[in-house]
């Protein structure tokens, strides 16, 4: 592996600096390429996540059309805006992006699927539909579901809060009429006091446990052809606790995102955890960088600690893939926007006043939203003169300005392509 | 559906439910309505100073007594209201030194109390203040929670006979010989027509008095000015600080609770509707206020909001400070209409002199010779405002310590049954509390998730009680949503920007609302 660990000293080719999305697939892709890596960062975003892994699902255009789909979006964007980070890929590329992740985590035991040339649709908790590309398997049969408008029960749990399967039933009557809802209680956990998706998925992963919520569920299932339940069946072995629990009820199951704190970040975290570093990846999980050292054409000197320095990193290259304003790639301040570790030039509106509109909700969308890291075809930052900040720095991920993946619907997809030509043009150098 | 009451108020402000109190106290039956929420307009959106009059000894010497004379009454009559905080007029290097100098003399003229105070030991009494102040007055300014002073004269009026339609907007009147028959108004939420029959008719709609006005084909020549104010985080200082200069923007400094308010702004709308904080207006605050308080600069705010002045054109005065904000109580006898009258502009601070003036003229209309009560008579508590103070529900649910009672906002602490609670004392008349009302009534979605998150539970929690159907807690959340983001939209710098990110992450990227997509 090359990887040379002198007390506190590490050297190699390719430091990636975030460990969200775009840091985790860029992590992957490297190994993949056998580049000797490290990566620092917190979990990021990736706690916050749903677990649906978006593409392309409401068009960049003023007039945000819904994508039927992605790929022929994806030709239109690129020819429409040349300057938004998709479009320094080509379809090839994004799709083997897309499906080396998704391959990732069906190799760690949780499998995804979609269609290969159509969105998926499914229902949030609040009622509404969401367009996504790729679903954990546990969600695919809601998918299925919600196209038959198939008779099926939603079921919520006692305590589990902001998860009310009258509110989905409410929302979605006029379209979906054979809907029913129950709530049940957890009767191995009959404690009074709120319910957290993580300690129910933790509780489900034993089979006493799923079989009293099977008996729990029984006498509503009416004639339900589907069961829809919160995301709640196991963190380890999603697909497993799902299928026993179709096994016992006789019905297919499928999960439904809940909010904040969910267990789909939780799943994925403890994928990256134990499966990166068996990737031959060197992670420092909940360490970050604190300083960036550098001399043009040379070696990059980087302090990595977790709340003070603790080991000197040396590479070759650089990625940074430390996110927006949430992943504090991006900073700010009255006066404007900087990037945070190298205070790289940043793409932003003239002032704060346009920085947001006067509407939350405005589907045209935060100009703020559009600002970050100008690259080059290579992903490499670039300064006013549109030359590369540094040879041999690299950016990929949601940092990157003249996309929003908020309003498109596209997180992890950009995460993942960004990363994958990232790394694409890293290994193109040869070092 | 048909209504009938003796004096119908309309607007639910200060002056509305005041005069509700008021006409209660003399025996006379009254129904208020609102097309909003009870200060939903100026009395939801002022500074919260309990004047001693010292800001307008220049200006408006007349309105001056009048604060003073108000504010000393409301110290002592509606004591759970007001925090009696004192206040201070300083002057930085370079504010004007005649101003300064003949301020102690003009406030005497106008009998306010006003004591000079070595900027040293000004700067003692509050450190937050520039050490490069000149000049220092103490005066008798004092800090009041203008929602519980509503919801206390409501509560007693309602207590006394008086009835409320929330939600109900006067859309038209009903005139026969000289005189209002009926009122027609909106019910917003049923989308229903009503027609109240009245003997009396009073517009206590502040701002939007000249629309009302009109309906009754009444003209009143108003100009409409916005103010902006800023809620810090942490209090900062202990008394009231104003500007001692001539009345200009970002002078004062309200300490309320455990925040600070700053502000205030004046600017130009062309319609009592187009208000709301800019971003602009903010950073002349800050930048204009810093000379005074230098910690304004590097201080989190939480929220900002505006409200509307609603000023009585005489002349053609150019500087909008420069009207009177004395009140104006007319009678539209001269307008052709024997039972209508109006009664706007004034200040918070002389709400019950607006109120008990009215009152009077309501009276001898009606040959009434009740006398006035309210300059004597303490306003009852009513704890209606209660849960809208910063710690009361943590208290109150430590306290309970009951497990099965779940926290629907956790930043403030606000439980399911305090939730019901108000929920409850809202369903009047089939009446259908909102998310935006629940928000109002508690510190729900006022904590540092600005909302994100009790959003949600809270519409799941009203799904499962009922109190939504079908989609309308889609539609509910949206104007959530919306709503707090007027006042957090022109604060977004620093960490505020990632919060933000993250509502529109979970908002937009993952719940998909702000998108139309049927099922
Ligand atoms: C509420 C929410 C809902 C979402 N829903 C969806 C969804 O439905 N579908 C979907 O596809 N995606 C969703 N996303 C996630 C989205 O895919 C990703 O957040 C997005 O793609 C950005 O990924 P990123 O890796 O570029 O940045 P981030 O995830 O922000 O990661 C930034 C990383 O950089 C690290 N970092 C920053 N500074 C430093 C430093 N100095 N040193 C070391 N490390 C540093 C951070 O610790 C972090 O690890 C959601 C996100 C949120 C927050
Ligand atoms: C920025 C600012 C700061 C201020 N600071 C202070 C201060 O610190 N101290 C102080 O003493 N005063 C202050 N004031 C003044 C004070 O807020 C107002 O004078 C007072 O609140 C006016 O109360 P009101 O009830 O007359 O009007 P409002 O509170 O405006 O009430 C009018 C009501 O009528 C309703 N309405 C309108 N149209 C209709 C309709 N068609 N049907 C039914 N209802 C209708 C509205 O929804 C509204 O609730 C400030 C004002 C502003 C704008």
């Amino acid at each position: 592996m090359g990887l040379q660990v002198k007390k506190n000293n590490i050297s190699c080719d390719l430091m990636i600096i975030g460990a969200g999305m775009a840091g985790v697939a860029a992590a992957i892709f490297a190994a993949r390429n056998g580049i000797d890596t490290v990566q620092a960062g917190l979990t990021g975003e990736t706690l916050y996540a749903s677990g649906l892994f978006d593409l392309y699902g409401v068009s960049h255009s003023p007039t945000r059309e819904l994508i039927d789909d992605p790929w022929q979006g994806l030709r239109q964007l690129k020819k429409k805006n040349p300057e938004h980070p998709f479009s320094l890929l080509s379809i090839d590329q994004i799709r083997t992006a897309m499906d080396g992740l998704t391959k990732f985590m069906e190799d760690v035991g949780q499998p995804y699927k979609g269609y290969p040339d159509k969105n998926a649709r499914l229902i949030t908790s609040v009622g509404t539909i969401k367009r996504t590309y790729r679903v954990p398997e546990t969600l695919w049969e809601g998918v299925k579901a919600l196209e038959k408008k198939e008779p099926c029960l939603i079921v919520d749990i006692q305590g589990l809060r902001g998860f009310s399967a009258i509110q989905m039933v409410e929302s979605l009557s006029h379209s979906w009429p054979c809907l029913a809802a129950a709530t049940i209680n957890l009767s191995w956990d009959n404690r009074l006091g709120p319910k957290y998706a993580e300690h129910i998925a933790r509780g489900l992963e034993s089979e006493s446990a799923r079989m009293e919520m099977a008996d729990a569920i029984r006498p509503h299932l009416g004639d339900a052809k589907t069961l829809g339940l919160p995301a709640v069946l196991g963190i380890q072995d999603p697909l497993g606790v799902c299928r026993d629990m179709e096994k016992k009820l006789g019905l297919p199951v499928f999960e439904i995102p809940t909010m904040p704190p969910a267990v789909a970040g939780v799943r994925l975290k403890e994928a990256f955890d134990i499966h990166l570093p068996r990737l031959g990846i060197q992670t420092f999980f909940h360490h970050t960088v604190h300083t960036v050292r550098h001399q043009k054409d040379e070696r990059f000197f980087l302090e990595v600690g977790r709340t003070a320095p603790e080991i000197t990193v040396s590479a070759d290259v650089v990625l940074l893939a430390t996110g927006r304003f949430l992943g504090k790639g991006l900073i700010s301040d009255r006066k404007g926007i900087r990037e945070a570790l190298l205070d790289l030039p940043v793409s932003q509106p003239d002032h704060r006043r346009y920085w947001h509109r006067e509407s939350f909700l405005d589907p045209k969308g935060h100009a703020i939203n559009l600002a970050g890291l100008e690259v080059d075809d290579s992903f490499r930052p670039i300064t006013a003169r549109g030359l590369p900040a540094c040879p041999n720095l690299y950016a990929a991920g949601s940092i990157l300005a003249y996309q929003d993946w908020i309003r498109t619907k596209s997180g992890t997809g950009l995460a993942v392509a960004t990363a994958y030509g990232a790394i694409e043009a890293i290994k193109r150098t040869g070092k | 559906m048909t209504l009938k009451t003796q004096v119908l108020i309309i607007g639910g402000g200060a002056t509305g439910t005041g005069l509700a109190r008021d006409l209660s106290l003399r025996g006379i039956n009254c129904m208020l309505v609102e097309k909003q929420d009870i200060n939903a307009g100026a009395s939801g959106g002022n500074h919260g100073l309990l004047h001693s009059g010292a800001r307008y000894i220049a200006s408006d010497p007349a309105s001056a007594k009048e604060c003073r004379e108000e504010g000393s009454i409301l110290k002592r009559l509606a004591p759970q209201c007001v925090e009696d905080t004192g206040g201070l007029f300083v002057a930085v290097k370079g504010d004007n030194e005649n101003y300064i100098a003949d301020f102690p003399d003009r406030c005497s003229r106008c009998g306010i109390s006003c004591v000079a105070v070595d900027p040293k030991e000004a700067l003692v009494l509050e450190p937050s203040l520039s050490p490069d102040i000149i000049a220092a007055y103490a005066v008798e300014d004092a800090s009041i929670d203008p929602f519980m002073l509503s919801l206390d004269n409501l509560a007693q009026a309602c207590e006394l006979g008086a009835s409320q339609l929330l939600h109900h907007q006067v859309v038209g009147f009903e005139k026969r010989g000289g005189k209002i028959e009926a009122v027609r108004l909106m019910d917003r939420r049923r989308d229903e027509e009503v027609r109240i029959f009245t003997d009396q008719v009073v517009n206590a709609c502040g701002a939007w008095a000249g629309e009302v006005a009109a309906m009754a084909g009444v003209r009143i020549n108003m100009v409409y000015s916005q103010g902006t104010l800023v809620i810090s985080r942490m209090r900062i200082g202990e008394r009231v600080i104003n500007r001692l200069r001539k009345a200009a923007d970002a002078d004062i400094l309200v300490p309320a609770g455990t925040v600070s308010i700053f502000g205030t702004t004046s600017r130009r709308i062309d319609a009592p509707d187009n208000y709301r904080p800019t971003t602009d207006e903010i950073d002349a605050m800050i930048d204009d206020g810093m000379a005074m308080i230098p910690k304004l600069a590097d201080t989190r705010y939480i929220r900002a909001y505006a409200g509307v002045r609603p000023l009585v054109k005489s002349g053609n005065d150019d500087d909008d400070r420069a009207v009177s904000r004395g009140f104006s109580l007319m009678d539209h006898q001269a307008d052709g209409l024997d039972n209508f009258i109006t009664i706007t502009g004034g200040k918070l601070t002389t709400y019950r002199l607006m109120a008990e003036k009215t009152a009077d003229l309501v009276c001898r209309r009606m040959g009434i010779t009740q006398a006035c009560r309210t300059a004597h008579e303490h306003l009852p508590a009513s704890h209606a405002a209660q849960y809208t103070e910063p710690g009361f529900t943590p208290k109150l649910w430590f306290k309970k310590n009951d497990p099965s009672d779940l926290l629907l906002c956790e930043c403030e602490m606000v439980s399911t049954a305090v939730f019901n609670e108000i929920a409850e004392s809202l369903c009047e008349n089939g009446h259908r509390p909102g998310l935006l009302e629940m928000g109002q009534r508690s510190r729900v979605g006022k904590g540092p998730c600005q909302g994100s998150f009790c959003s949600l539970r809270m519409t799941a929690h009203m799904y499962n009680k009922g109190m939504l159907k079908n989609g309308e807690g889609i539609a509910e959340l949206k104007d959530f949503l919306n709503e707090r983001w007027r006042g957090i939209q022109p604060l977004l710098w620093g960490s505020a920007v990632s919060q933000a990110e993250l509502q529109e992450a979970l908002h937009c990227g993952l719940l998909n609302l702000d998108v139309e997509e049927s099922a």
